[in-house]
């Protein structure tokens, strides 16, 4: 592996990484004064542009690209909203961000907004993280107070207000319009898509959503410029004319079976197994990894034959996972039941579906109860056909629901019952010798409670 | 103090709420700061509560609760604990023993999972992935992370008072 010097995390460990003061000795908020006094808005687009720079949280849209969907011209008022509901199983990577180098995430809010002519930025940050909420308050009192916030910055005209907004334990606001629902003071009930958010968004006003980490992404890209982003990670694949290739740092939470989890910042491209062999000191105990996932829970699952894949936007659908997702590695180890992890990933999503939609409402709620009814002995090899049916028919690719919360539930069960088959059919054969060739239907189980 | 005609909301939870109105163009958007500010003093949100809330915002009350009920996170019924105390049950904390830590933490305590202890002093509810899944298995006890928790050091945790949640 070629030697890496981390960027996004270049304040961890620092003992006042956190104030305005290490961050501008660090060179922060310098490519800000200069963007305000000599730029436009569209030279910080075409910049992002140029980056190749892909949406940190999850679904690696050209961010860039989402900005020039907003109308020309538009009176205003803009929306920026900050998405910082990290709540995918496995990712920790925006808590990172915000407690060690809150200025970062500030000064790419700032540019982002200066690009989008956003006059009010928003992050909405998740009930869980109290510590992050002190830290970027503490953070976004200081750019105030040093000028960068505020009306008429810097004399240029351009005025901004950034507010924290606290969520309430939902994983449905971490999606673009659940998001904007939520902060509306509604049920985080994602909209039907068209309108756009950067069409029509936050108080049916033109709105831009990002991830922490993205904005990050933008205030590193305005310091060290678009060469440097583009000379690490992964080039477009001539091959593929729809490869817009994965450019940039990117931050990689491992986690689970491990000897050393954490947040570890790598070129987009890295595999699995240099993660966990490099950064993670190897699978724990000695032992060797059955399953990892890729990039949160809902990305599925890659066997340890697959580890080889590199992590980058492309990388985990060659293996038949859904995607890079959140980059948030989990390690399973040989001595963990395939039929307790899925059963774990059910029940997540049971509880996070937000019963909008009756393809994800029930089939999540079902998938979790057939797994109950497994794990209590009572399963017969028919449920696994039952499973794989409810995967294939509920979510956004099979166009049954409104947003994707059905098609990351559906990934770790079509995954988990196709690369793990015969570890199921063992279990349901074990644990339920005189049943399990049964094919008639059965009791209706209890109801799941859920948001 | 709280202002004839209300029975739950002081006068310092209104200014609270009504600081944070200039940053949106409209007062319902204020619902969830308006909830998180009643439930940090009250330590629940009672229905006669909401009839409050939706007063201050010149909302109807079935909008508030309608938005109260889909999170699961406000307790309506009584007050939980003064810690309250979420133990993470998603997959990379389940890997390193966080459902046994949530049993063995219900047993000890003698409650139920969502319940509170007799004394009013500890809630322990399951919690979807908190986001510290370096630490897990981990434990948010108000405004304190407790990382790597094992049955005994979380026991021992959990019997700590600590600051009210913000």
């Amino acid at each position: 592996m070629q030697p890496f010097k981390p960027v996004l995390l270049e304040a961890v460990g620092l003992p006042d990484g956190h104030t305005i003061a290490s961050y501008k000795s660090r060179g922060g908020y310098a490519p800000l004064e200069k963007t305000l006094a000599e730029k436009q808005p569209v030279d910080v687009v075409e910049m992002v542009k140029a980056s190749g720079l892909r949406g940190r949280g999850g679904a690696g849209f050209s961010t860039g690209l989402k900005w020039t969907f907003l109308p020309k011209d538009h009176p205003g008022p803009i929306y920026l909203c900050v998405n910082a509901d990290e709540s995918e199983p496995g990712t920790f990577n925006n808590r990172i961000l915000m407690e060690d180098d809150p200025h970062q995430v500030i000064e790419g809010i700032i540019l982002s907004s200066f690009a989008t002519r956003a006059s009010t930025a928003y992050i909405y940050l998740r009930y869980e993280y109290p510590h992050s909420w002190h830290r970027l308050q503490g953070a976004i009192d200081e750019a105030y107070a040093a000028g960068y916030l505020g009306t008429n910055i810097r004399g240029t005209g351009f005025s901004l207000d950034i507010y924290l907004h606290r969520g309430a334990a939902a994983y449905i606001c971490g999606e673009e319009t659940g998001l904007i629902e939520s902060l509306e003071g509604k049920r985080a009930w994602p909209r039907i898509k068209p309108p756009f958010p950067a069409i029509e968004g936050l108080f049916r006003k033109p709105t831009v959503v990002n991830n922490i980490e993205t904005m990050a992404c933008v205030a590193q890209i305005a310091r060290r410029g678009v060469e440097w982003f583009k000379s690490i990670g992964v080039p477009a694949d001539p091959n593929n004319p729809r490869d817009p290739g994965s450019y940039g740092p990117k931050l990689y939470c491992l986690s689970g079976h491990v000897e050393k989890p954490g947040c570890y910042e790598a070129p987009l491209g890295i595999t699995a197994r240099e993660l966990i062999d490099h950064f993670g000191g190897g699978v724990w105990k000695g032992r060797k990894a059955k399953a990892v996932i890729p990039g949160g829970i809902s990305m599925g699952l890659m066997t340890e034959s697959e580890l080889d894949t590199p992590l980058d936007f492309a990388g985990p659908g060659k293996v038949g996972c859904l995607g890079l997702g959140t980059a948030a590695v989990v390690v399973i180890d040989d001595q963990t039941s395939i039929v307790d992890f899925l059963h774990n990933s059910a029940r997540f999503f049971a509880h996070e579906s937000c019963g909008q939609c009756t393809p994800c409402r029930e089939g999540t709620s079902w998938s979790l109860r057939i797994l109950e009814r497994i794990r209590a002995g009572k399963g017969r090899l028919k449920d696994l056909d039952i499973l794989l049916e409810l995967g294939q028919t509920m979510g956004m690719m099979p166009g049954s629901t409104i947003c994707g919360l059905a098609d990351g539930a559906a990934w770790p069960m079509k995954n988990a019952i196709k690369k793990f088959r015969g570890e199921f059919e063992d279990y349901i054969k074990r644990t339920n010798p005189s049943g399990w060739m049964v094919t008639d239907p059965v009791p209706a189980l209890p109801i799941v409670g859920a948001h | 103090m709280i202002a004839p005609g209300r029975t739950y909301l002081t006068d310092e939870m209104v200014a609270k709420i009504e600081a944070l109105a200039p940053r949106y163009p409209n007062r319902r958007a204020l619902t969830l700061p308006a909830l998180h500010i009643v439930n940090a003093e009250l330590r629940h949100v009672p229905l006669g509560a909401v009839v409050e809330i939706a007063a201050v915002l010149g909302l109807a009350p079935a909008e508030v609760q309608d938005t109260l009920t889909f999170y699961q996170f406000f307790h309506q019924e009584k007050p939980h604990g003064k810690v309250r105390a979420f133990v993470c049950r998603s997959v990379s904390c389940a890997l390193r023993g966080g459902d046994h830590l949530l049993e063995h933490l219900c047993h000890a305590n003698g409650i139920a999972p969502y319940g509170t202890t007799p004394d009013g002093e500890l809630t322990i509810e399951p919690a979807e992935c908190l986001g510290a899944c370096d630490f897990a298995p981990c434990i948010l006890a108000n405004d304190d992370l407790l990382k790597n928790m094992t049955p005994e050091t979380a026991t021992a945790e959990l019997k700590k008072p600590r600051a009210r949640a913000t």
